[in-house]
């Protein structure tokens, strides 16, 4: 949790936000395509680029697949490279999001979750970025605007830490988080440059003296070798993210963690979320609070790699966890309640486990639909293997 | 000897030039070309159309002398044996060298 100095706070969408982390990190190549509801921010990115306010090469592609192509070379090259998307562009871009995490490059991403086609919908889910769990990146999940635009200043020094050399996705809700106005306090532009500082570079195609070869053909030989990098790499990510949040919270006071608990020093029934829904689930919790419910929250910040320890530390014990996913995962559980679920199989004391799906395509989440899953735990009435929906019609 | 995760650059970065060199193709091969060489004219056929430069030449001599095969690098490929006019190379199975 964290206090905005309303003073010092602008009233601005997620996307100006996060544009202006983008404005603050000045990237030397930012490479994009426009789509719903991503296309704010490079707008407000465009703008600063033809206003002389940033010295980045923009590159304004003819596809998302071009988009996140350039950047893999961009970063190859030496450069600070960073992208955003949404939905369909992130899909269509999926080949190559897989290169940039094998081959090794701290690219930035935030990406505006929106459901994925089809039938064709432009509004929030989190289908988009779960097509992307296993692709070697990094994710963060932001609940507010504020968080939107920290994650993205952080996530460039974490990705760039010779230790994780790993792209990094940073989510926000589509149109709720990128549309939706709220106060954000933005750094001073000096403080952010000198937190991120200089690009750390490794292996610089464009550096002559030491040449270098970036994708090269890797067979049965050592392609496993080069994955098991990966699996070692995203276990530094849980050794050097403490670091550089503690860093981060040192320039802004805000402090962040792989999770984020909610009132749960006695909590007996908590509900695990990403992203903005975690606001909605605190009002809930307060509310039922009131009434003498010992209800709280865990909020997954990170999810991947995903906290498996601090899931369990959270967890164990508790008499109920009811999960939320904005996806669903067809022929199997919703990713974060499997996640959970499976964090959950070498407790001490296991609680009762219930799996709910909300708001795909965007459908609203209202605290009441929050309150009947957490009657439900309360009652004891969670069955670890039935998938429940909230605010779907019978 | 292939070498471990740990000893590796990231990303499957080749980290200096020139290094194909290092890299032994002749792994891949199933079949392998045997020389006779009671049948062999030294007529540089071979060496002419081997695609990896893997027919061994002695060329001290007034006229070079093909003399074997660089198994390093021959892919098994057969074409050596097929343009042979004595018929002086024969493909084996890999099989049957597995104990070397």
């Amino acid at each position: 949790m964290y206090n905005i100095d309303l003073k010092k706070a602008k009233a601005m969408t997620g996307a100006e936000a996060v544009a202006n982390a983008m404005r603050q990190i000045e990237p030397h190549v930012v490479a994009a395509y426009p789509i719903t509801p991503q296309t704010p921010i490079v707008e407000y990115f465009a703008k600063f680029v033809a206003d002389g306010v940033v010295r980045t090469e923009m590159i304004p592609v003819e596809s998302e697949h071009s988009a996140m192509s350039a950047v893999v070379g961009a970063a190859a090259a030496g450069a600070r490279a960073m992208t955003a998307t949404s939905a369909n562009g992130l899909a269509l871009m999926h080949e190559v999001v897989y290169i940039a995490a094998s081959s090794r490059l701290p690219i930035v991403m935030p990406v505006v979750n929106r459901a994925l086609s089809g039938p064709i919908n432009i509004h929030c889910d989190h289908s988009d970025a779960m097509a992307e769990r296993d692709s070697g990146w990094v994710q963060f999940f932001a609940e507010s605007n504020q968080e939107a635009y920290d994650l993205t200043i952080l996530a460039l020094k974490l990705a760039e830490n010779e230790n994780v050399r790993l792209p990094v996705m940073v989510n926000l809700d589509g149109f709720i988080l990128s549309h939706g106005v709220e106060p954000v306090e933005l750094l001073p532009d000096e403080v952010v440059k000198e937190f991120v500082g200089e690009p750390n570079v490794m292996y610089p195609l464009l550096d002559t003296e030491k040449p270098v070869t970036y994708g090269p053909l890797d067979l049965y030989d050592y392609y496993f070798e080069h994955k098991r990098q990966q699996v070692e790499a995203m276990e530094n990510v849980k050794k050097v993210f403490p670091k550089v949040a503690e860093e981060f919270q040192k320039i802004s006071g805000r402090k962040y963690d792989f999770v984020e608990p909610y009132k749960l020093e006695d909590a007996e029934y908590v509900m695990v979320a990403l992203g903005s829904t975690n606001s909605t689930i605190k009002y809930v919790v307060d509310w039922m609070r009131e009434e003498g419910f010992k209800v709280g929250a865990l909020k997954i910040w990170m999810f991947r790699p995903f906290p498996k320890f601090q899931v369990q530390q959270y967890l164990n014990g508790r008499k109920g966890v009811i999960v939320l996913d904005r996806s669903a995962s067809f022929g199997a559980e919703a990713p974060l309640y499997e996640a959970v679920k499976s964090a959950l199989y070498n407790v001490t004391i296991r609680p009762q486990m219930g799996s709910y799906v909300y708001g795909l395509g965007g459908r609203d989440i209202l605290p009441e639909h929050i309150r009947s899953a957490f009657e439900d735990a309360i009652s004891g009435n969670l069955i670890v293997d039935e998938q429940r929906y909230l605010g779907l019609r019978e | 000897m292939l070498k471990g995760w740990k000893d590796i650059p990231i990303g499957g970065i080749i980290d200096e030039p020139g290094k194909s060199r290092e890299y032994k193709t002749g792994t891949w091969r199933v079949l392998r070309p045997i020389l006779h060489e009671d049948k062999c004219v030294h007529c540089m056929f071979c060496w002419l159309y081997c695609p990896d430069m893997a027919i061994v030449i002695d060329s001290s001599g007034q006229k070079p002398k093909m003399v074997g095969f660089n198994y390093d690098y021959c892919k098994g490929c057969g074409l050596c044996a097929d343009v042979c006019p004595t018929k002086a190379i024969e493909m084996r199975p890999e099989t049957e060298f597995i104990e070397e």
